[in-house]
């Protein structure tokens, strides 16, 4: 059987027979998604522990492309405190994203699910399990409770609305309760003088295509505070903007979270942000959590080698070496990714037990986990 | 005619010519590039976009030098009209080995351009989707005949070995590779003609950390061991302050500052670079910030402040800056300024 000519090869009827046997799944999940009028009671939960915002707890989100199964997601647990910043670095398909997506159930469907694992959301009086949810109790949700910033400022806005109309929209979908027409506007011209934009009048009348990318950036924040959040997600909010811009907005997004006590996920590939921006930080590597801790535990005392060899390959002002660090090789294919640590093709600090299967959680201290073998001999009773 | 009377019309293209000096192998002397609006029921040029408003730096063989700047300041326009592939040049001078790019007919720039390559930002969109790698990369030998026939498949295979390629590779399409990889051919295209000068248009801007890392290093390596000239592009500067031997920073089309490395990060003195550098993060959670936030974005380049280009968001502006247009300056040997703040 023409099975595999080289790496990557599918042949077409493999790729119609994986794509039949994804269908039969993802149907499963999108019958149990497509009930209506599901009790409430089903998506009810406790929170483990009051103080956070948010809980991620062992979720898994995996994509049934036609190509196979991208196990995005794979086995994600940490918490978001209320109030605090948490930092979530990676390079680009480690699943960062696809984690605050699966937040907001924004997943693209039906291909992608999330087959297993609960992220628990603070409502303040009660809990909800959004992996459970259903669409219409989403939609109460996201936007009002859970806003999203993204990463990209061009795209994020309707280029044939005002900017007005389109925060204003957030506004009447959710918090427009006895509002007329004038106290939106009031609302709107009130939050994008929050974020800082000078002529918000004028603004307010403007096209997207006459703002700068930090103004649109702005603009996109404004539409992500309309409803005053609990949780924010920051996706790469600041990756496509310079960086005088970019400090702008993170002066912004500080000042804010003061302002209106909500947390903040921020999603970045760029260390000296996280650095700036995080009370708490998770690394992520392949789909899995391969450090978290506090910034300080990370910056620090980094102990994963993944962790180590980001911070090395990255230059530093002021900091001059001869040659940069660089982690050897590139990640694995998340189609088939190996049984033993993902990263250890690329670590240059392997030991013999790194052949063995994937490394669990060590505890080093009360905040900072680590999944590596290195330190089980560190380990510390709970 | 009313023509004559507008002010953004005029374009201002005196200089003083520089004379060659043979340890540089490139001079740019207050090069401009302007691109014209048309406007009007009937197309007309309304105004000029002045993307590059008088460069002036020198590079000597050998060395990197960075430029930077924000998005839209005319760093990658100046990179491109250095290599003749915008266009004419409004004004100015390029000495590429003390002959004038500009001067050369179609075929002398032929002749030329081997010598001269450079490696686009994004890896994405600048390789062919329809051609395999090998022809991506030996296309242009063959076109400029620069080895024989029967070595033209093992220099090919050398040229993709010392950029981390393997020979397979050869048969593949873009698309099979990843963002890396991807940036290896472009490096390998632009030095399979065995080029003295080569242009980095922000070469690791789209890159993840990690292969950044793979990517700056085989750029050392490949300047080393071939003596090449680079012109590193970029918005990153600790990537700039890591590769470059000199940085000239940029802003609205103009070098506000220019010396080595060393001098500029240990001691910026023009009030824009000192903004820019305090902008960067700094991934240490207990560095302190003594940021300088600069207000409001860039101007635009159609319709430049009077006086200074900065002042409309410098915090030392003073009334001098503006009205008059600074002149540069050498502050220290080889460290170069254009600011009121240090006239005598």
């Amino acid at each position: 059987m023409a099975k595999k000519k080289s790496e990557g090869y599918l042949s077409a009827k493999e790729s119609r027979r994986i794509s039949r046997e994804n269908r039969k799944i993802t149907n499963v999940f999108e019958k149990q998604r497509k009930r209506k009028n599901v009790p409430e009671e089903e998506y009810l939960t406790q929170m483990h522990d009051p103080k956070n915002a948010v809980e991620f707890d062992d979720l898994h989100t995996y994509f049934y492309t036609d190509a196979g199964t991208v196990k995005a997601v794979d086995g994600v647990t940490y918490e978001v405190p209320i109030g605090k910043t948490v930092g979530v670095v990676g390079e680009s398909g480690c699943g960062k994203s696809v984690t605050s997506l699966s937040l907001m159930q924004l997943l693209q469907r039906p291909q992608g699910q999330i087959t297993s694992g609960a992220i628990r959301l603070n409502l303040g009086d009660k809990c909800y399990d959004v992996t459970k949810a259903p669409d219409d109790v989403m939609q109460k949700i996201r936007g009002n409770i859970v806003s999203m910033i993204f990463q990209e400022p061009m795209t994020a806005l309707n280029p044939v609305f005002r900017i007005g109309a389109q925060i204003e929209e957030v506004i009447s979908l959710h918090d427009a309760t006895g509002m007329n027409e004038e106290q939106m506007k009031a609302r709107t011209i009130e939050l994008l003088e929050m974020v800082g934009i000078a002529n918000s009048e004028g603004v307010y009348k403007m096209y997207p295509h006459e703002l700068s990318g930090g103004m649109r950036q702005r603009v996109v924040i404004a539409m992500a505070l309309a409803c005053n959040p609990r949780v924010i997600i920051a996706d790469e909010p600041t990756t496509a903007l310079d960086v005088t811009i970019q400090a702008q907005i993170l002066d912004l997004l500080r000042n804010l979270k003061d302002k209106i006590n909500s947390s903040i996920m921020f999603i970045t590939h760029d260390l000296g942000v996280i650095a700036e921006m995080a009370d708490y930080v998770v690394v992520m590597y392949a789909g899995r959590i391969v450090e978290k801790g506090t910034a300080d535990d990370i910056f620090h005392h980094p102990a994963h080698p993944y962790t180590i060899g980001l911070m090395a390959s990255k230059p530093v002002v002021g900091k001059q070496v001869d040659k940069l660090y660089s982690i050897p090789g590139k990640v694995p294919n998340p189609i088939n990714m190996p049984d033993y640590c993902y990263f250890k093709d690329r670590c240059e600090m392997c030991v013999e037990k790194c052949n063995g299967e994937y490394p669990c959680e060590v505890k080093l201290s009360d905040t900072h986990y680590v999944s590596c073998y290195r330190y089980y001999d560190q380990r510390k009773e709970d | 005619m009313s023509e004559e009377k507008n002010p953004n019309l005029v374009i201002d293209d005196t200089y003083e010519p520089v004379t060659y000096d043979p340890q540089y192998i490139l001079m740019v002397n207050n090069l401009k590039k302007y691109f014209p609006i048309k406007g009007g029921l009937i197309p007309h040029t309304v105004g000029y976009v002045k993307a590059v408003d008088g460069v002036t730096f020198n590079l000597k063989r050998g060395t990197t030098m960075g430029l930077v700047g924000e998005s839209g300041c005319g760093k990658t326009t100046a990179g491109r009209t250095i290599l003749r592939l915008s266009g004419e040049k409004t004004g100015g001078q390029v000495l590429f080995n003390g002959q004038e790019v500009y001067d050369l007919s179609s075929k002398e720039m032929r002749a030329m351009r081997p010598k001269m390559q450079i490696i686009f930002q994004d890896p994405f969109s600048s390789l062919s989707p329809r051609l395999p790698v090998g022809e991506i990369i030996g296309e242009a030998v063959r076109e400029h005949n620069l080895v024989p026939k029967e070595e033209f498949n093992d220099y090919i295979d050398q040229i993709m070995d010392d950029c981390g390629l393997q020979s397979f590779h050869k048969d593949r399409y873009p698309h099979e590779f990843s963002g890396g990889q991807r940036q290896r051919i472009c490096i390998a295209r632009a030095l399979a003609l065995n080029p003295e000068f080569v242009v980095c248009d922000e070469p690791v801007s789209a890159l993840d950390v990690s292969i950044q890392a793979q990517i700056i290093n085989l750029l050392e390596d490949l300047q080393q061991k071939h003596n090449l000239t680079y012109l590193f592009i970029s918005h990153d500067l600790s990537v700039v302050e890591h590769i470059s031997d000199t940085v000239g920073v940029m802003y609205l089309g103009s070098l506000v500052e220019y010396g080595e490395t060393v001098d500029i990060f240990r001691n910026p003195l023009h009030p824009y670079t000192k903004a820019l550098f305090s902008a960067i993060p700094i991934p240490d959670p207990d560095a302190k910030m003594n940021r300088i936030v600069l207000e409001g974005s860039i101007p635009s380049p159609a319709n430049p402040p009077k006086g200074c280009k900065f002042h409309t968001r410098c915090a030392m502006c003073k009334e001098i800056c503006k009205e008059v247009v600074p002149e540069q300056r050498e502050i220290e040997p080889g460290h170069y300024v254009v600011c009121h703040l240090f006239d005598q």
